[in-house]
């Protein structure tokens, strides 16, 4: 029997993608879907799977009433909303100044940089550190006046914010890599243009440079939103989520839940809350980018 | 004197017969030397942190407490970094920090081998091969792409559990080969080849296999050393699955060694920070060797050029 040739192009195409998609399937497809599965029932890991029981939605009612759950999405929130602004802020203003006035731009850019490409586990430890009573964080703090500076990471009020900086500075080193390759491809004619009207720098920045730089800002701060969602080493190496539930965060929360208590349905369940609030945060930021991205 | 400033000024173009121009140029250097000031401060604020680790790494364990912090130790204590790597007999007990390094190396690069591979073959056959499925394959990638990862490690947990891998490294390496984010960035590097490339290969008998090996990958090296380089260091700081999935000191990788060794010895900072030192060195090292590979992986998929 001869075989057609789409046929054979098609056996040539699957080849080609079989060891990708045989991953895909059981390593991403199969556990979404399972997970579905998981998180509507009550499943108590040490049992076995005959513990597994149907509570059809139970999980995604009863979370509501956890005040671990609550805190932990509020928690996320708060971080999230600090930690995205402020860092694609700070290195919008940064990548922009290094890019027109710093003399060495690169070993700049590189010791912004580090902290990035840094184990978190590494990072977190030494924050802790920084952030002790003994730690430089500490002492500058009392070396401008303040006398019984907080406990910070030990402090229901201050563990957050402390987190929040620490993750700010290891954000925004990848921003402004980011922007710097974005300013690099910018077209100069709208620059030489306002410099003929007498724009001055600040103008130039605020009508020239945000406006063109709006598709990769737009982009920064969804994949930083994204990723701080989803944040997790700082929390568990600094906090452990504590004091109290002061900096318990969504994906600590999913780990304590199944991996410290085997409590697998109501840990998924948590995992797509965290899934769907991205999807809209997303979804709303799709849309709002008509009024302030301009694509040119 | 001269002859410099009026080098410089002929570089620019335009010498003095401009005055408001000049006065201009004036200002900008002022502006540069302030603002390099500035962000030198706070470039140099930003190290601070590895800084301190540095020097703490180097010191006794009663001088990393002490106020004001000593940032430059007089001395160059080399002890710690012995203990925590169990050089000698200086080791209370045998941290295998060069273990788990070892299993940081073995996973990292596994993965960046084959995902690279896995890659660059899934993103060949999406751009360029016209074969029936593609598209929905594809969209089925892409519509993955959103689910934050800690959805599937629930199910991975209880698929490695029951398939009796978990506590081997099998549980980083067989999910790690597959990246859906870098068969996306190969296949949109691969759509910008030109089909006349493509076709003139196979006019010449080549068929799709060598086609990709021999005329597409040759192309494509310096993409797939970005992609490389991403993989290796999500692998290398990969700490949640490390932590769910791997069970005892023997096949710990990097950051769940660190993370089992600061609930050993807490109090003594002067080791935690040696190891923590050791942890970051090599990703340094692998930064700067190859830096621009880097950073063009990272910004391939953000900047539309």
């Amino acid at each position: 029997m001869k075989i057609s040739r789409q046929l054979k192009t098609d056996i040539v195409g699957y080849t080609f993608i079989a060891p990708n998609l045989i991953g895909f399937l059981i390593f991403t497809l199969f556990p979404v879907a399972f997970s579905v599965v998981i998180s509507f029932t009550d499943w108590d890991y040490t049992q076995g799977f005959n513990s597994m029981t149907f509570n059809w939605g139970n999980n995604f009612v009863e979370m509501w009433k956890d005040e671990w759950f609550v805190a932990s999405l509020i928690n996320t929130f708060y971080f999230s909303f600090a930690v995205v602004p402020a860092t694609v802020f700070i290195a919008l203003v940064l990548a922009v100044v290094i890019d027109k006035y710093v003399i060495g731009k690169t070993p700049v850019r590189l010791a912004m940089f580090m902290p990035y490409i840094s184990n978190i586990v590494a990072l977190s430890i030494v924050w802790v550190m920084m952030y002790s009573p003994y730690g430089p964080i500490t002492q500058l703090v009392q070396s401008l006046g303040v006398e019984n500076p907080p406990k910070w990471l030990g402090d229901f009020n201050w563990a957050m914010p402390a987190i929040i900086v620490m993750s700010i500075w290891a954000g925004v080193g990848y921003c402004i890599m980011i922007y710097t390759s974005a300013i690099q491809s910018l077209p100069t004619e709208q620059y030489e243009a306002a410099e003929i009207d007498g724009a001055s720098e600040v103008q130039k920045f605020f009508k020239i440079t945000i406006p063109m730089l709006s598709p990769t800002t737009f982009f920064l701060v969804i994949t930083t939103f994204i990723a701080s969602f989803q944040v997790f080493g700082q929390i568990m190496i600094m906090t452990r989520g504590g004091p109290g539930t002061s900096t318990s965060v969504l994906v600590h929360y999913v780990y304590t839940t199944a991996f410290s208590f085997y409590r697998m349905g109501y840990a998924a369940a948590i995992s797509w809350i965290l899934f769907i609030v991205l999807f809209i945060i997303t979804i709303i930021q799709w849309q709002g980018q008509k009024k302030w991205v301009s694509y040119t | 004197m001269d002859t410099t400033n009026q080098q410089i000024l002929s570089k620019r173009g335009q010498p003095s017969r401009f005055p408001a121009m000049n006065r201009k140029k004036t200002k900008t250097i002022t502006l540069k030397i302030i603002f390099t000031l500035l962000v030198g401060i706070l470039a140099f604020t930003m190290i601070v942190p590895f800084l301190w680790m540095l020097s703490a790494s180097f010191k006794i364990s009663a001088d990393v407490l002490k106020l004001p912090t000593d940032w430059i130790p007089n001395y160059l204590n080399l002890d710690n970094f012995k203990v925590v790597w169990n050089i000698g007999d200086s080791a209370p007990r045998d941290y295998h920090f060069a273990l788990s390094f070892y299993n940081s190396l073995k996973v990292s690069t596994i993965n960046m081998v084959f995902g690279v591979l896995t890659s660059s073959l899934a993103g060949y056959a999406f751009a360029k091969i016209r074969f029936r499925g593609a598209n929905v394959v594809f969209l089925l990638y892409l519509s993955t792409m959103m689910i934050p990862s800690q959805v599937t490690l629930i199910p991975k947990f209880v698929l490695f559990d029951k398939l009796d891998m978990m506590g081997t490294h099998l549980t980083l390496i067989l999910p790690g080969i597959v990246t859906i984010t870098g068969t996306f960035l190969m296949r949109q590097f691969f759509m910008q080849i030109p089909n006349e490339l493509i076709e003139a290969a196979h006019i010449d008998g080549a068929g799709e296999f060598r086609t990709w090996a021999q005329i597409v990958l040759p192309i494509a090296k310096p993409s797939m050393a970005s992609l490389a380089m991403i993989v290796f260091l999500w692998s290398w700081n990969n700490y949640l699955d490390a932590l769910v999935f791997l069970r005892d000191w023997r096949t710990y990788t990097i950051p769940v060694a660190l993370n089992n060794f600061i609930d050993e010895s807490i109090t003594e900072y002067n080791l935690v920070m040696a190891a923590s030192v050791s942890a970051l060195f090599p990703v340094f090292i692998v930064f700067l060797v190859g830096q621009r590979f880097f950073v063009k992986g990272l910004t391939a998929g953000a900047v539309k050029g």
